[in-house]
């Protein structure tokens, strides 16, 4: 799968949904056939949705970053919040998630552990707020898998060659894809969607301190959820980026590419470097026993 | 890639480089030295894997690969305290060495008779992993297709025998690559099957027995999340 440019035009000429439509190019790529891969992924889906439970419902930390979703909870509910109730459900599990994933929890990557809390939070707070059934978390969940592997086949899903828009931003256009699929928006508005999101992340680095997948990773991943809510809420408006999404993606992998290696998951630049950072790893390293 | 590669895998965090690839390493090392208990495991971590291992639960995810934990098995998390208590003979230490993938390990086991088996493999990104070196064979085994490593004396009629035994039950060939230390010295046979599954004890006793030069037969397989 290689161009979200001739999934719509086939969707265009066949009237089919976008992730009616990926779903039967996958099965014709992949050599499986539509109902094994939709059964992987309603399995994929069901372990999201234990890995949303999980999070939220124990006390996580991580080896730097201390547990922080609940207090976005008593805020939420407080009245004054500035971000819609759907993104504050969406940026909970998110943070969430993520921190669980920090403390060794059970995750899926999506596309990666790095960026794994972005998806479950848009998906699980679309059902929390607008009340998606399975089949429709399901849709959602195969559009964004498609958006992920096109990017995989112009670009790259691992920070270490793209940096962090390879990750967190890409699991956040995937997610921007995901809300306008549920919402049964038209496939134009869809990759208009992945292209607005991907453009508001260009160039994002990858500069975890200590190497470790925490800070900035965690935070990240609860503040990426507004910009896929937003870049779906832009396109579904009938806001169109000059750029085409394909041609979008494609900055991203060149972006990668002419990113220096500090600054793609080697903790060498950065927020990785800041004397703060330098600090928490040298205490760090004390810490442990040889 | 397909869907199932971009959602997945289902893993125990944080790092599929450094946790789930651990883990999924630590299998085929053991999955090499085969079902007899061994003595000791040494697991040498080395680069980024001794650098930031512990923060990653590198050490504890090799040991539960290594006990036969699968990359998505909740036991990863205590899987140290786990093998405290079953006495699970495994030593952690670190080393440098020039050249070396930065996210690799090499294992050494000891088995109750005294022979020994080294293993070098490499977490290559987004939980894949690779083993380089197998009883001081360079070899580049994957695990994600089910894998066959025969030990064998370097005669004629390895090949044909085992190749011969795997077209008797139509089993399909997807690479099969042959390496020898020296002419009529130790020899081994990679062979990677299109199979759905694990290669089973039957196949793995039936390739032992196809020659008389064949000393050992290894199944690998990562079992991955990867599949469907």
């Amino acid at each position: 799968m290689r161009s979200l440019t001739e999934i719509l035009e086939a969707c265009t000429s066949s009237g089919e949904s976008f992730a009616r439509r990926a779903l039967a190019l996958s099965a014709m790529e992949s050599g499986c056939t539509e109902d094994s891969i939709r059964k992987g992924m309603i399995s994929r889906l069901k372990d999201m949705e234990l890995s949303v439970q999980k999070a939220l419902s124990g006390s996580w930390r991580g080896v730097l970053v201390p547990q922080e979703a609940h207090l976005f909870k008593e805020y939420g509910s407080s009245g004054g919040a500035f971000s819609s109730p759907f993104v504050l459900t969406a940026a909970r599990i998110s943070l969430a998630v993520s921190t669980y994933n920090a403390a060794m929890g059970r995750i899926v990557a999506a596309p990666t552990a790095g960026s794994c809390g972005i998806l479950p939070g848009l998906l699980f707070s679309y059902r929390e707020h607008f009340g998606g059934d399975d089949e429709t978390l399901l849709s959602g969940l195969i559009a964004a898998a498609a958006v992920g592997e096109v990017t995989a086949a112009r670009a790259t899903l691992a920070g270490a060659s793209g940096g962090c828009q390879a990750e967190c931003g890409a699991a956040m256009a995937m997610g921007a894809a995901a809300l306008v699929q549920m919402r049964k928006g038209s496939p134009e508005a869809l990759g208009q969607a992945v292209a607005l999101a991907y453009k508001s992340i260009l160039g994002l680095v990858c500069d975890p301190v200590g190497g470790l997948v925490e800070s900035p990773c965690i935070k990240r991943n609860g503040m990426l959820v507004s910009l896929g809510a937003l870049a779906a809420d832009m396109a579904l408006a009938g806001v169109k980026s000059i750029i085409p999404p394909d041609e979008v993606i494609d900055a991203i992998g060149q972006v990668g590419r002419a990113l220096p290696e500090s600054l793609r998951e080697t903790a060498g630049g950065g927020l990785a470097v800041t004397p703060t950072a330098r600090k928490l790893v040298k205490d760090l390293l004390e810490e442990q026993p040889e | 890639m397909g869907f199932l590669d971009i959602i997945g895998p289902v893993m125990i965090g944080p790092s599929s480089s450094h946790t789930a690839g651990a883990a999924r390493l630590g299998r085929l090392a053991k999955a090499c030295w085969g079902n007899e208990p061994f003595e000791e495991v040494t697991v040498f971590l080395r680069g980024s894997f001794a650098f930031t291992g512990r923060g990653h639960g590198t050490d504890k995810a090799v040991i539960a690969g290594l006990m036969g934990m699968l990359p998505d098995d909740e036991g990863i998390r205590t899987a140290l305290d786990e093998a405290k208590k079953k006495h699970f003979p495994y030593r952690l230490e670190t080393e440098h060495v020039d050249g070396a993938h930065p996210n690799s390990a090499r294992f050494a086991f000891r088995g109750k008779d005294g022979h020994t088996l080294e293993v070098v493999g490499a977490s290559i990104g987004g939980g894949a992993v690779e083993l380089q070196e197998v009883d001081g064979f360079s070899v580049a085994i994957s695990g994600d297709l089910p894998t066959l490593i025969t030990f064998h004396k370097d005669t004629h009629g390895v090949v044909a025998a085992v190749a011969a035994l795997l077209a008797n039950r139509k089993i399909n060939i997807a690479s099969m690559t042959l390496h020898r230390k020296a002419r009529g010295g130790m020899a081994s046979l990679v062979t990677e099957m299109d199979m759905d599954g694990p290669p089973d004890e039957a196949l793995r006793s039936a390739v032992a027995a196809a020659h008389p030069a064949i000393l050992r037969v290894a199944p690998i397989y990562s079992g991955s999340g990867r599949q469907p």
